[in-house]
């Protein structure tokens, strides 16, 4: 078969790209390989382990399960947009940071995304909600506990730093 | 892990699409939320040569009422919407307890209701809503259109009636009946994962508050979601006492030939869904006697 490429220009962390893909290429190999947006890690890529979590329009979604041609026109947001600024952290960021919620790091991109949405949309919710809300990423060295505990306090930062 | 080759087509229309899913037959496939369908390409368990995505097509996503005491929902609609649609979850109220258990946040923000359906996993939750609802299927083809009954609709393993040139577009579900109540429960080894045993259970009650019906049905306890209404016919008519429930999940555990798997042997399997049965139809019943 003739390789299948198409023309799709989208917005990652308010930059716009346009790009040339192939049509089988992988919205998180995209981000990686094309965009060199190396912080969305790759897990399982097959949508278990929630690595590759991206914000799409906002919303939390698997980057492995959508085609690069499928964010044509869309705006994505990833883990490497989430500071404020150079030398800064996201409140999410920071608390992770403060309560040792993570050791190898390697499902820390896909938990910040998840959970910067969800407390942007449950400013404040009880520690049974956050182990829900953290139900679809996977982390194989804290035990969770550190970063639910994380989750509560970044919570608590946001309401205070919301207007 | 990347998928074969395949032609990608964004589809313009539904006619677009029903065109050229009549042109490429099996060889092609339509991309909805891509929750099943990316991963199984993804592990070249599934190679179409090409891919209609529909996402485009907004007219077949929302929820409207098309005559008093029905809800239609369109297949591109996703669990998202389901969720956060309080007028629908009232309704349709096995929606409610049911949702949360579909996968994940993120898989719920693309996964869609025709998606689902049509990709017919037997330890997904909605086929068993759809036949425990008595659900009516919406189907079309470049040809025409057609409408089945849920139970007509799931033949086998990740089978349905669709063929080859067609496409679910909505389902029609019927409102809760008055004096009734509904329930769904699932037992998973993980919140998300796939069922051990799911039951979705729909209790309505006569004037004289006796058992008037019982809609029952299963998920991930046969290769098709199982309508095990049948079990619950002695029900009719009684009081919905301990003994009534108990003979019920006792006919679904003879009814039902779970195949086990890695994290429930058949009599396990068969164990829960008895225990789920009798707590859904309880807890249904309470329900209405709550409302009423």
């Amino acid at each position: 078969m003739q390789p299948d490429h198409h023309e799709i220009e989208l917005t990652v962390n308010g930059t716009r790209y346009r790009r040339t893909v192939e049509s089988r290429l992988l919205l998180s190999d995209f981000l990686r390989h094309e965009l060199g947006l190396a912080g969305t890690h790759v897990g399982c890529e097959h949508g278990v382990c929630g690595a590759c979590t991206i914000l799409l329009d906002g919303d939390p979604v698997r980057s492995c399960l959508m085609l690069a041609v499928q964010a044509n026109g869309h705006a994505l947001a990833t883990v490497e947009g989430l500071a404020p600024a150079s030398g800064e952290l996201h409140p999410v960021q920071q608390a992770m940071h403060a309560h040792h919620g993570l050791q190898c790091g390697y499902c820390t991109p896909g938990i910040l995304m998840t959970m910067t949405a969800y407390l942007n949309e449950h400013p404040s919710p009880s520690e049974d909600e956050v182990r829900e809300a953290l139900s679809g990423n996977l982390c194989r060295c804290t035990g969770y506990q550190n970063i639910v505990d994380a989750m509560m306090d970044a919570a608590a930062r946001m309401r205070e730093e919301a207007p | 892990m990347k998928p074969a080759p395949f032609k990608y087509v964004l589809a313009s229309s539904l006619d677009h699409a029903l065109a050229l899913k009549a042109e490429h037959g099996d060889e092609a496939r339509f991309l909805a939320g891509g929750q099943s369908l990316i991963p199984a390409m993804n592990f070249r368990l599934a190679r179409p040569s090409v891919l209609i995505d529909i996402n485009a097509l907004t007219r077949l996503s929302g929820i409207d009422r098309p005559e008093a005491g029905q809800v239609r929902v369109g297949a591109l609609t996703r669990y998202r919407a389901l969720e956060r649609d309080g007028e629908f979850l009232r309704s349709c109220p096995l929606f409610a307890d049911a949702l949360p258990h579909i996968a994940h946040p993120q898989v719920r923000n693309r996964g869609t209701i025709g998606g689902n359906l049509s990709h017919a996993d037997p330890a997904s939750e909605l086929p068993a809503l759809a036949i425990a609802m008595q659900a009516r299927m919406r189907i079309r083809s470049a040809a025409g259109e057609r409408t089945v009954a849920a139970s007509d609709f799931f033949a086998g393993l990740l089978t349905t009636d669709l063929a080859s040139d067609e496409m679910l577009v909505d389902i029609t579900y019927p409102v809760l009946a008055p004096r009734s109540g509904a329930c769904f429960m699932e037992i998973a080894r993980r919140r998300g994962d796939f069922a051990i045993a799911g039951v979705a259970a729909v209790v309505t009650l006569d004037e004289e508050r006796r058992c008037a019906s019982v809609r029952l049905a299963l998920c991930g306890v046969g290769e098709t979601p199982v309508d095990a209404g049948a079990a619950a016919l002695p029900m009719i008519g009684s009081r919905l006492t301990g003994d009534a429930v108990e003979a019920v999940a006792a006919g679904v555990r003879d009814l039902i030939a779970p195949s086990g798997n890695v994290h429930a042997s058949p009599d396990y399997q068969r164990h829960v869904a008895g225990v789920l049965v009798q707590r859904a139809i309880r807890t249904a019943h309470q329900r209405i006697s709550h409302a009423a």
